[in-house]
């Protein structure tokens, strides 16, 4: 499952990821797709403190970043 | 259900919370709400309560709203002055969050129509002004089972009691009957400060919200006082009455019944 974030600012770029992760099943993948500066700082961690797992963060082309996350619990 | 963009953006820090999260919003924008009084006590919750994204909200009233009103019933404006008050409190919860779903009740509830008044909702906060309607609804809530929350004002003090069945006292168990004539305030001592019934309505809806989602602990079981003037707030542990004529072991109420209004309004 993958969805955007890029377009709005935190916290709003959470309760995306919040919201997505909610729709799936434990064990899924979902990549969010995240600006740098706050975004990136924040996500990850916050995905973490909701008891998912960050399984890697790579840089696109176009200075977004992808957050790989897989949803626990 | 799914959220739109702007639901998770409109309901964003309620979603952010982990006792809320996306769970506890979906289970708000489906829950049923009844605010008997849309005065000072309902302004808040109802306010309060329409933004939080309850889905379905009923306000029962029977008045217009009068100028003396809007010291404290924030809910209606100056322009609203000579409406009822269900449609101006309806236009302003709208204004607010055109996401939900509003039902006006204009009318006083009364034995003959608080059955059917209150069966659609799964709470109900009882923000009326005398003693009758408190009783009556209190009395329909426990036979129907009805979880609902009281709230009650005078001069700088309020207090809020949350029934829900099963769980500790209801407003008879601790009231039992409405005081003699006499002993209610006269209209020369029944004001009230304006921020009053903004406090203690506030704190019936946030007893609406952790009913709805099960979160926290409600104040069933406890009287919660709030005494403005020396800026303190007492709970105060009260039990179950064995011999509570509508929820003790052998009740003589089996049916909602009507006393006579007596006094004038707080």
């Amino acid at each position: 499952m993958q969805v955007d974030t890029t377009d709005v600012l935190c916290p709003i770029t959470f309760v995306r990821i919040k919201v997505a992760l909610d729709e799936m099943e434990t064990g899924q993948m979902l990549t969010a797709r995240i600006n740098s500066g706050e975004p990136l700082k924040n996500l990850p961690r916050s995905a973490e403190e909701e008891g998912h797992k960050v399984l890697g963060i790579t840089q696109n082309a176009d200075g977004t970043y992808n957050l790989q996350i897989e949803k626990c619990g | 259900m799914t959220f739109t963009n702007q639901q998770m953006e409109r309901y964003s820090r309620h979603i952010i919370l982990k006792e809320i999260g996306v769970k506890g919003q979906q289970q708000l924008l489906r829950a049923k709400v009844l605010i008997i009084g849309a005065g000072g006590l309902g302004s808040p919750a109802a306010l309060y309560l329409a933004a939080a994204g309850v889905g379905t909200i009923g306000i029962a009233d029977a008045d217009i709203v009068d100028l003396s009103n809007l010291q404290r019933q924030i809910i209606h404006s100056t322009a609203d002055i000579g409406k009822p008050k269900v449609a101006s409190a309806k236009e302003a919860m709208q204004a607010i969050n055109p996401d939900i779903n509003i039902i006006t009740h204009h009318g006083f509830v009364a034995a003959a129509n608080i059955n059917e008044t209150i069966a659609p909702y799964d709470f109900i906060i009882e923000g009326t002004d005398n003693f009758p309607a408190k009783f009556l609804i209190n009395d329909a809530c426990v036979l129907a089972a009805k979880p609902f929350s009281h709230g009650g004002i005078l001069r700088f003090a309020g207090q809020l009691l949350t029934y829900v069945p099963g769980q500790g006292p209801c407003y008879r168990c601790i009231f039992t009957a409405p005081p003699p004539p006499d002993a209610v305030p006269s209209c020369s001592e029944a004001g009230v400060i304006g921020m009053m019934p903004g406090i203690i309505g506030s704190l019936q809806a946030m007893e609406a919200v952790k009913f709805i989602t099960g979160q926290g602990q409600l104040l069933t079981g406890n009287m919660l006082t709030y005494d403005a003037l020396a800026t303190s707030f007492r709970k105060v542990r009260l039990h179950q009455q064995e011999n509570c004529a509508v929820c003790g072991n052998e009740p003589s109420i089996t049916t909602p019944f009507d006393y006579e209004a007596v006094s004038c309004d707080i």
